[in-house]
């Protein structure tokens, strides 16, 4: 069931549009923000708030980056692989944090705190190689930084 | 030398607030609207400036705007959308306008939205830019709250602005795309014709325009198309947001005057190449542009002066290659980007561009022969303009095509001693497309 908070956000969202399902992915992305995921549970519930069927939005979901139909971890660290990251080193930052957490792109630390993805151009490439932990943004990052920032999210 | 888009943003990364804004003769266009400076107006102001599309495109916006119909028996309503899904790798020019100044968004929406009579503005924000978010949103409140969105006092006219923050997807960059986006659909691109300008967002008429060039509409207003060509050092008028990434002394961004050199940028802005590498090549905005090499750094980086033949500026933020980077690592990086973000809806891209960066990969792992030499040829001609829905794939072989014919050497390397001369670690040739 949506919470009386989260309803009231669809329907804020859907103000924006002339018709419901203008406000799907802001509707994806209201409900991922406190339950971390889309479930096919929530995504019934969505749709079924939208007026289209679940399919519909399945196909809506499964499109964006930055929709998750599978659990992730409760910190999610996109990698920046694009090219001015790849040219300064980004994926010796990667590899240091597959050595540090024994996690893989795309993979979520056995504990459930970290999912490491990665991500197209996150438009910092003046200080590349750059990462984003949940919203936070990092420029000129170094293997050898990458611990101390990490473990800011616990 | 004048920079009217960034001369106000702070260095130190804070925001300009609304007051500053104002006390610097933010808003003031409306009063000329106020005044009686009708929409055909601002299209002819803004013609006459020979204001070029800042995404990458370089169409003209006056031509852009003719093509909306107007007056009473125009359909209603009229939609503009300010393209910021900047997902093009090596391009952050938006960002940086949209963090240090958002009031010059809302108010180059407003004036866009009054030339082409649209009463509803969407911003199309890649989710990725929270930062950017959060400040225009606090910006459309303070404009609402200070009477300049909604119905700015004395001009007749109503514009609602809102701000849709994506989920991530490279092509909602293009503009129909953007548009299903914006629908609550999966982001493929349709058919054109019909163009947007005359059946675009829910069937309405609707212009789609990159951030930046919207940030140059209040200027243009207020000062005028012979100001506007002053600042240009071309045909071409304005200012462009410059930036350099790669292995430079100094990566970055400078407002400059449309026009300026590649050498220029390189050598006195990004301060030359960083210590113990040189200078290769470069891709002079964005990954959807040709390479350009040494001979190519006197040519005044503008929309009219790259010879289609050597390539196009795109979104002018230039990513430099050096000579202690792969070249073919570099171009696998590339497809394999593409590969990622096709959309998936028609058949050359969807399979194309995979095959494309298995290949190259093949060069990396030094299992490549002559035989996929040609092959990657052909895929530059099979995944050339005409051969697919959009420009996404065509735009990725406008790298592939020019690295085969400026860095074929390395090419044919990689083929002679079996693997990348460069063996960079071996995290780069895993496939993940």
């Amino acid at each position: 069931m949506l919470s009386d908070t989260e309803r009231r956000e669809l329907e804020d969202a859907v103000k924006h549009y002339p018709d419901k399902r203008g406000a799907a992915i802001d509707a994806l992305l209201i409900v991922q923000r406190r339950r971390g995921w889309i479930s096919d549970d929530t995504l019934l519930e969505i749709a079924q708030f939208l007026e289209i069927t679940a399919e519909d939005l399945d196909s809506i979901a499964t499109f964006y980056n930055l929709v998750f139909r599978k659990p992730v971890g409760r910190h999610v660290a996109f990698m920046c692989d694009s090219i001015s990251c790849w040219i300064k080193g980004c994926e010796q930052v990667q590899e240091r944090i597959k050595t540090l957490y024994d996690v893989d792109l795309g993979q979520t630390t056995s504990d459930g705190r970290l999912t490491v993805l990665p991500i197209a151009c996150l438009g910092q490439c003046e200080r590349a190689p750059a990462l984003m932990i949940d919203q936070d943004v990092y420029g000129d990052v170094t293997p050898e930084k990458i611990e101390e920032i990490v473990e800011k999210y616990k | 030398m004048e920079r009217p888009l960034t001369q106000h943003i702070h260095p130190d990364g804070t925001t300009r607030t609304l007051r500053e804004y104002v006390k610097d003769g933010g808003y003031r266009s409306l009063q000329r609207i106020a005044a009686g400076l009708a929409p055909k107006d601002v299209q002819r102001l803004v013609t006459e400036a020979g204001l070029r599309g800042r995404g990458g495109g370089g169409f003209l916006t006056g031509t852009k705007w003719s093509f909306v119909p107007m007056g009473p028996d125009a359909p209603k309503p009229k939609y503009i959308v300010a393209n910021a899904d900047e997902m093009e790798p090596g391009t952050f020019k938006d960002r940086v306008l949209m963090e240090g100044d958002p009031h010059g968004l809302v108010e180059g929406m407003i004036l866009a939205g009054y030339a082409i009579d649209a009463e509803i503005g969407y911003i199309f924000l890649r989710g990725e830019y929270h930062l950017s978010a959060q400040r225009l949103r606090q910006a459309i409140a303070e404009a609402y709250e200070a009477g300049y969105l909604g119905q700015p006092p004395g001009t007749g006219f109503r514009f609602d602005l809102h701000l849709h923050a994506s989920a991530g997807r490279y092509i909602c960059g293009e503009e129909t795309a953007l548009i299903n986006a914006l629908e609550g659909k999966r982001a493929v691109p349709r058919a054109k014709p019909p163009f947007p300008q005359t059946v675009g967002l829910w069937g309405q008429p609707t212009i789609v325009q990159n951030v930046e060039t919207l940030y140059n509409l209040p200027h243009i207003i207020n000062h005028g198309s012979d100001w506007y060509h002053r600042l240009s050092r071309s045909q071409d008028g304005g200012t462009k947001i410059y930036g350099v990434s790669g292995r430079v002394t100094n990566p970055g961004w400078w407002e400059l005057p449309l026009g300026t050199t590649a050498r220029e940028l390189l050598e006195r802005y990004a301060g030359g190449m960083a210590e113990g590498v040189r200078f290769r090549g470069l891709l002079p905005g964005g990954i959807s542009t040709e390479f350009m090499t040494e001979e190519h750094l006197d040519l005044p980086m503008d929309f009219s002066s790259i010879p289609p033949e050597v390539g196009r500026l795109g979104t002018a933020t230039m990513i430099v290659l050096d000579d202690h980077t792969c070249p073919v690592g570099f171009v696998l990086n590339l497809e394999k980007f593409f590969a990622r973000e096709s959309c998936g809806w028609c058949t050359p891209c969807r399979e194309g561009l995979p095959w494309v960066a298995r290949i190259l990969s093949s060069f990396e792992e030094g299992r490549a022969t002559s035989d996929d030499l040609s092959l990657l040829k052909m895929h530059t001609k099979w995944l050339a303009p005409g051969h697919t829905f959009c420009g996404l794939a065509p735009g990725a072989m406008a790298p592939l095509q020019s690295a085969l014919k400026y860095f074929h050497d390395d090419f044919e390397r990689h083929i002679s001693s079996g693997g990348c001369p460069w063996s960079r670690k071996s995290a780069q040739h895993r496939i993940l497309v």
